[in-house]
C-alpha cells in the first residue's frame, strides 16, 4: 500500500516537474493520435454520409460489415500493418515499419470504420429529417452530403472524439508496428505496458493520469458542446 | 432568377398512388393555370398532402402523369421553380438569415447578392431582428414564417403550402396569410391544403374538394363556398364528420342518401 501511494506521489512530481521523458511520450502520443483522428474524420465522415445518401446494391451487407468493423481487435490490426510494411511485405520499400507514420496508419485503419459507422447513424436521423426539405430545395442526394455533415457538427464532433479516444487508449497495434522504441515510437500506451514490466511504477502511473485526465477532458468538450449546441443552436 | 418558359399548366392525369398494397391516390385528374390559388380541401387522409408531394416531385406516382407545361419529365429546370412549405418547419441547424442564403446558393445566386437578398426577404416577413438568431430557437410560428420567407427567398413559379398555419394561434396564422398573400401578389401561383375554411374562402380562388383519395369537386372558390356539388363537400362545409359510407357510389339525394 505504501509503495502505492509513494508510485502516486512520485508520479504527481513527474508531472508537475515537466519531466522531459514524459513529456516526449505524452506530445508523441498526441501527434500520432490527432493526426490519426484528423485522417480518419477525412475518410469517415464522407463515408458514413454516403453510405446514407447514395443509393447502391449491397448497402446493407456494407453497414453490417462496417457496424462490425468497429470491433476490430488491435493487435490484429497491428499484424495485418505490420506484415504489410514490412521488409518482404508489399510496401516494405517504404520502410515505415518503426515510425509513427506506421502507428498513424495502423490506428486510421482502426477508428475510420469506428468513425465512419456513427457518423451514418447520425447523418441518417439528420436525413430523415431534412430529406423532404433539401430535395424540394434542389439538393440531390450526393449534394446534400456537405449540407448534412455542416448540420450534424456538434453531434459528429463527439464521433471524432469517441474516434480519438480510442486511438489514444489503443496499445496493441502501435505496439507491434511502432516497436515501442524510446524517442522514436513510445507512447503513453506502450510506455505504460513497459514501465509496469519493467517495474517503474511512477512513470506508468504518470503516463496513466494524464491519459485519464484526456479521456476524462475529451468526454467534457463533448458534453459541453453538446449541451452548448442544443442551448444556443437548437440542435 | 430569370424566368424562361413558363411551367405551367400544371395538368395532372390519371394519378394514383399505392402504399402497403393500399391506393391512396385514385385517378385524379386537374389543371391548375398560372397566377391561381388553388386551396385543397378534405378531411385528414383524403390525400392532400400527398397530392401535392406527388405534384412536386417528392414522391413517383404509382401511375398517371403530371405535366409541367406538357412536359413530364421533371427536369432540375422544373424542380428549381417550386418551392414547398411543409406543415413542421425543417430548419437548418444555422442562422435565419444563412438558411435563407442556403436556398439561394441552390439556386446559384451569386455569393455577393445573397446575403442581401436574404435580408430583405427576412425584413419581409417581420425577422430581419432575427437575422443571426439560430433557425431552430425561434418560436414555431417564427419558423413557419422563416420557411415562407425561405421560399420566397427563391422566387418560385408554383409554391405548395402543406397546412402551413396547422396549429399556429391567429395572429400568426394572420401573418402567415399576409405573407401568402404578398407572395401571390408578386406573380406565384399558390397550391395549398388547408382545413381551415376561413382561411380557403380569404386565400383561395380555386378549390379542390377530396374524400379517400379521390378528387371529388373543383371549383371557383366563390361558387364552392356558395354551395359545392357533392354531397360529401357540402357535409364538409357543414361540419359533419366524414367517416360514413354511402349506400351506394353516387346516390342522388345528397347527404340524406348517406348512412351515418
Amino acid at each position: 500500500m505504501i509503495e502505492f501511494s509513494e508510485a502516486f506521489a512520485a508520479a504527481f512530481q513527474l508531472i508537475a516537474h515537466f519531466d522531459a521523458d514524459l513529456y516526449n511520450i505524452v506530445a508523441l502520443s498526441l501527434q500520432v493520435s490527432l493526426s490519426a483522428v484528423t485522417l480518419a474524420a477525412v475518410i469517415g465522415l464522407p463515408v458514413g454520409a454516403a453510405l446514407v445518401l447514395l443509393p447502391f446494391r449491397g448497402k446493407r451487407v456494407v453497414v453490417v460489415l462496417l457496424n462490425a468493423l468497429m470491433g476490430l481487435p488491435p493487435v490484429v490490426v497491428g499484424l495485418i500493418v505490420y506484415l504489410v510494411l514490412s521488409r518482404s511485405g508489399p510496401l516494405g520499400v517504404l520502410g515505415l515499419l518503426f515510425t509513427p507514420t506506421a502507428m498513424i496508419i495502423a490506428q486510421v485503419i482502426l477508428i475510420a470504420p469506428i468513425i465512419a459507422a456513427l457518423t451514418r447513424q447520425v447523418i441518417e436521423e439528420l436525413w430523415t429529417e431534412y430529406q423532404e426539405q433539401l430535395l424540394s430545395l434542389g439538393s440531390g442526394p450526393a449534394s446534400s452530403i456537405p449540407t448534412l455533415l455542416w448540420d450534424g457538427r456538434f453531434s459528429l464532433v463527439t464521433t471524432v472524439l469517441a474516434g480519438f479516444g480510442r486511438a489514444s487508449a489503443e496499445v496493441g497495434a502501435v505496439m507491434i508496428v511502432g516497436g515501442n522504441i524510446d524517442h522514436v515510437t513510445r507512447v503513453m500506451t506502450t510506455a505504460i505496458a513497459l514501465e509496469v514490466s519493467k517495474g517503474d511504477l511512477a512513470l506508468a502511473l504518470g503516463l496513466g493520469i494524464i491519459l485519464l485526465s484526456l479521456s476524462v477532458g475529451i468526454n467534457a468538450a463533448a458534453y459541453v458542446l453538446g449541451d452548448y449546441a442544443k442551448k444556443r443552436m437548437g440542435a | 432568377m430569370t424566368q424562361d418558359k413558363s411551367i405551367l399548366p400544371l395538368t395532372v392525369q390519371d394519378l394514383s398512388f399505392e402504399a402497403r398494397g393500399k391506393r391512396l391516390m385514385k385517378e385524379v385528374c386537374f389543371t391548375i393555370e398560372a397566377g391561381t390559388r388553388t386551396m385543397i380541401l378534405g378531411a385528414n387522409g383524403a390525400g392532400k398532402s400527398l397530392l401535392l408531394r406527388l405534384c412536386h416531385g417528392l414522391l413517383t406516382p404509382h401511375a398517371g402523369q403530371v405535366y409541367w407545361n406538357g412536359d413530364d419529365s421533371f427536369s432540375s429546370s422544373v424542380r428549381i421553380r417550386q418551392a414547398m412549405v411543409f406543415q413542421r418547419p425543417v430548419m437548418l441547424r444555422r442562422s435565419a438569415l444563412a438558411n435563407i442564403e442556403y436556398a439561394l446558393k441552390l439556386r446559384n445566386v451569386p455569393k455577393a447578392e445573397r446575403q442581401e437578398h436574404a435580408y430583405d426577404v427576412l425584413k419581409k416577413v417581420g425577422l430581419g431582428r432575427l437575422a443571426n438568431q439560430p433557425a431552430r430557437v425561434l418560436s414555431f410560428g417564427e419558423q413557419q414564417r422563416l420557411a415562407l420567407a425561405r421560399a420566397w427567398a427563391i422566387e418560385p413559379e408554383v409554391l405548395f403550402l402543406d397546412e402551413p398555419t396547422a396549429s399556429l394561434d391567429p395572429s400568426a396564422t394572420y401573418s402567415i396569410e399576409q405573407t401568402i398573400d404578398a407572395i401571390a401578389n408578386g406573380g406565384t401561383t399558390i397550391i395549398m391544403t388547408t382545413h381551415d375554411l376561413g382561411q380557403a374562402k380569404r386565400l383561395g380562388t380555386d378549390v379542390m374538394f377530396m374524400h379517400r383519395g379521390r378528387l371529388l369537386e373543383r371549383a371557383r372558390a366563390e361558387d364552392f363556398f356558395a354551395g359545392p356539388e357533392n354531397d360529401l363537400a357540402q357535409a364538409f362545409l357543414r361540419g359533419d364528420l366524414l367517416w360514413w359510407k354511402r349506400k351506394e357510389p353516387y346516390p342522388g339525394g345528397g347527404v340524406n342518401g348517406v348512412v351515418l
